[in-house]
């Protein structure tokens, strides 16, 4: 792009190429998560439900620092998938994705529950009866009814993940190229002398990415609404 | 034949049922709100589970205890038409319907054009749910229920949430469904006229359990069910046997020994055509009648005479002995208890019974044996 300099052009690809990342890791789980909660009784229902809000209340810098415990090069889920797949997270931006996807996981969750919950359970007991069986049920009936709230809970944990901060840095550091940011850029650029403008330019930069991203959310729900005519 | 025993406790309420309906046929569910209609049909469509009984269609067995079979509920293969549509809003219509046809389990024997037609979807394939009418959805409901090829059909309260208009525009498609398709059904409702426009059986519900149950002619007469529809729609119901056409091209229809003359149109001689005879409609005399207005008269003899609150109800026997025991036809009368006084009325007395109108409920071209 003309207007952004070759760094700022770089860490904002870098942003978007973590935040989409981090949303692909994350959506899956979220919908698993988010049925159990939403679906399912079982011991340890209470403990998942505060698990999966950790995130909401730890400092980042406590959510990275887990995560290189857990995925170090010597950590126990770390090693393994360096072992058996030649997965390596540390200093990467599958790192920073994985950071990203843990800290907006919540958020996500939050979403798609309150969208399941809307979801008529009448409407899955009419296909039931129709001969379709859960998967089918759940693919064809709850899932397109849920898209809405899906959608908005992706769309807001893509948001939020442009504008992570404290958990990738601790978790895959500051590598210009590879886990350098938006908002990494833009701590570089305050930590160097006369960086102030470059500052300004990247925090323009994020104001921008937010505001389109919260714009694309709500076009999107108000298409869907009309399609379901509500 | 459907077999249901079933029982359920939830909460404070007991549900314990018991009833057989032959197949095919339409069996109504009929009883007062909170009785317990709609779980039963729950427990029919595999929705609910009742904690003791066995659900049996036909040979199937869909649920025994006992037996540890408990079909789920995708594999029964029973349409369910529930009192709200229930149409998957993210579809069209065209799409509610193949979503049916597509997960049909058997062959089908109601193709997807018939169903189209019959019920008149035509018009609407494109819309989206939201662009219907109430009685609009019902229908598409209906047949998205009929497309999944089902072997019974239930249907809880179908007309409920239509006002009276619709009600009465899509009562019509019910009768069309029960005469062209020979498709067992579960009618549920509260409403009486439904019942006796759509029902071959009735199983009357109170509390929970079943009060009786019988055919509609039988039950037309049953003081239970009497009692839960109010004093004007007591009546009989009765199958009569066209014998030809009149003067003034009326019909003649036999009932019991006598006979009566209605206006309708294309019933064959020979087929047989459901009546119903009001209680209020009817006027008792003692002797042979003349001179008057009302052209249908019908000898028989009183076989009794019940106190019925602010009235009498007599029970008048109009002979040919088809019904067991040797009694004839029975058709209910409901006369001033001074009337009852004044005409020494009581079992046995020869009278003839005067029918001010008749409600005509054509069963001729339906798919059931007795037609």
């Amino acid at each position: 792009m003309v207007w952004l300099s070759p760094d700022e052009s770089e860490a904002l690809h870098l942003s978007l190429s973590v935040a989409l990342r981090s949303v692909a890791i994350s959506a899956p789980a979220a919908l698993a998560v988010a049925w159990l909660l939403t679906r399912r009784r079982f011991l340890g229902h209470t403990l998942l439900d505060a698990m999966v809000h950790l995130p909401l209340v730890l400092p980042p810098v406590a959510v990275g620092y887990v995560l290189l415990i857990l995925f170090g090069a010597r950590g126990p889920i770390g090693g393994w998938l360096e072992r058996s797949f030649g997965i390596h997270l540390i200093f990467t931006r599958n790192g920073a994705a994985l950071a990203t996807a843990v800290m907006s996981f919540p958020l996500m969750v939050r979403a798609i529950r309150i969208s399941l919950e809307s979801v008529d359970r009448g409407l899955e007991d009419a296909a039931r009866t129709l001969g379709a069986g859960a998967f089918d049920r759940f693919a064809t009936v709850s899932l397109p009814l849920m898209l809405p709230g899906l959608l908005a809970g992706a769309i807001t944990a893509f948001s939020a993940a442009l504008g992570e901060f404290g958990a990738v840095i601790t978790f895959v550091s500051n590598i210009p190229g590879e886990t350098r940011t938006l908002p990494l850029a833009l701590y570089s650029a305050l930590q160097e002398p006369g960086g102030e403008h470059a500052a300004a330019r990247l925090a323009i930069l994020s104001v921008t990415l937010g505001l389109a991203g919260l714009w694309v959310s709500e076009w999107f729900a108000r298409g869907v609404r009309r399609m379901l005519g509500r | 034949m459907l077999d249901v025993a079933a029982t359920k406790q939830r909460g404070a309420f007991h549900l314990d049922v018991r009833f057989e309906s032959p197949t095919p046929g339409v069996v109504a569910l009929f009883g007062p709100s909170g009785c317990g209609k709609t779980t039963v049909v729950n427990m029919i469509a595999g929705l609910l589970r009742p904690e003791r009984g066995r659900i049996a269609l036909n040979d199937t067995v869909l649920f025994d205890l006992d037996l540890g079979i408990d079909v789920p509920v995708e594999k029964r293969g029973i349409g369910y038409v529930f009192q709200d549509p229930r149409l998957f809003p993210h579809l069209n219509v065209a799409g509610n319907l193949k979503y049916a046809e597509r997960r049909a389990a058997r062959t089908a024997a109601i193709g997807f054009d018939r169903v189209v037609g019959l019920l008149e979807l035509q018009p609407l394939m494109t819309r989206r749910v939201h662009q219907l009418s109430g009685g609009e959805k019902q229908r598409v409901a209906i047949g998205r229920a009929l497309l999944s090829q089902p072997r019974l059909l239930l249907l809880d309260e179908p007309l409920a949430s239509l006002d009276r208009e619709r009600r009465d525009e899509l009562l019509p498609y019910l009768e069309t469904l029960r005469d062209q398709l020979s498709l067992p059904m579960v009618y549920v409702s509260h409403q009486f006229d439904e019942v006796l426009r759509l029902a071959t059986h009735i199983v009357l519900m109170q509390s929970g359990g079943v009060a009786a149950q019988g055919g509609i002619g039988a039950m037309s007469l049953d003081p239970r069910l009497r009692a839960m529809i109010g004093p004007d729609a007591v009546g009989a119901v009765l199958d009569g046997t066209v014998i030809g056409r009149g003067a003034m091209g009326l019909l003649r229809v036999r009932l019991g020994e006598g006979e009566i003359q209605v206006i309708a149109a294309g019933s064959a001689v020979g087929t047989t055509l459901r009546v119903l005879l009001l209680a209020r409609d009817i006027i008792v005399a003692t002797q042979t009648p003349q001179g008057l207005s009302v052209r249908n008269s019908l000898k028989g003899v009183v076989s009794a005479v019940e106190d019925d609150g602010a009235s009498d109800l007599v029970s008048i026997d109009i002979g040919g002995g088809t019904v067991s025991g040797g009694r004839g036809p029975t058709i209910l009368a409901r006369i001033t208890k001074a009337a009852t006084r004044e005409l020494v009325l009581a079992p046995g007395k020869t009278v003839w019974a005067l029918v001010k109108s008749v409600s005509l409920r054509d069963v001729t071209s339906s798919g059931f044996p007795h037609a």
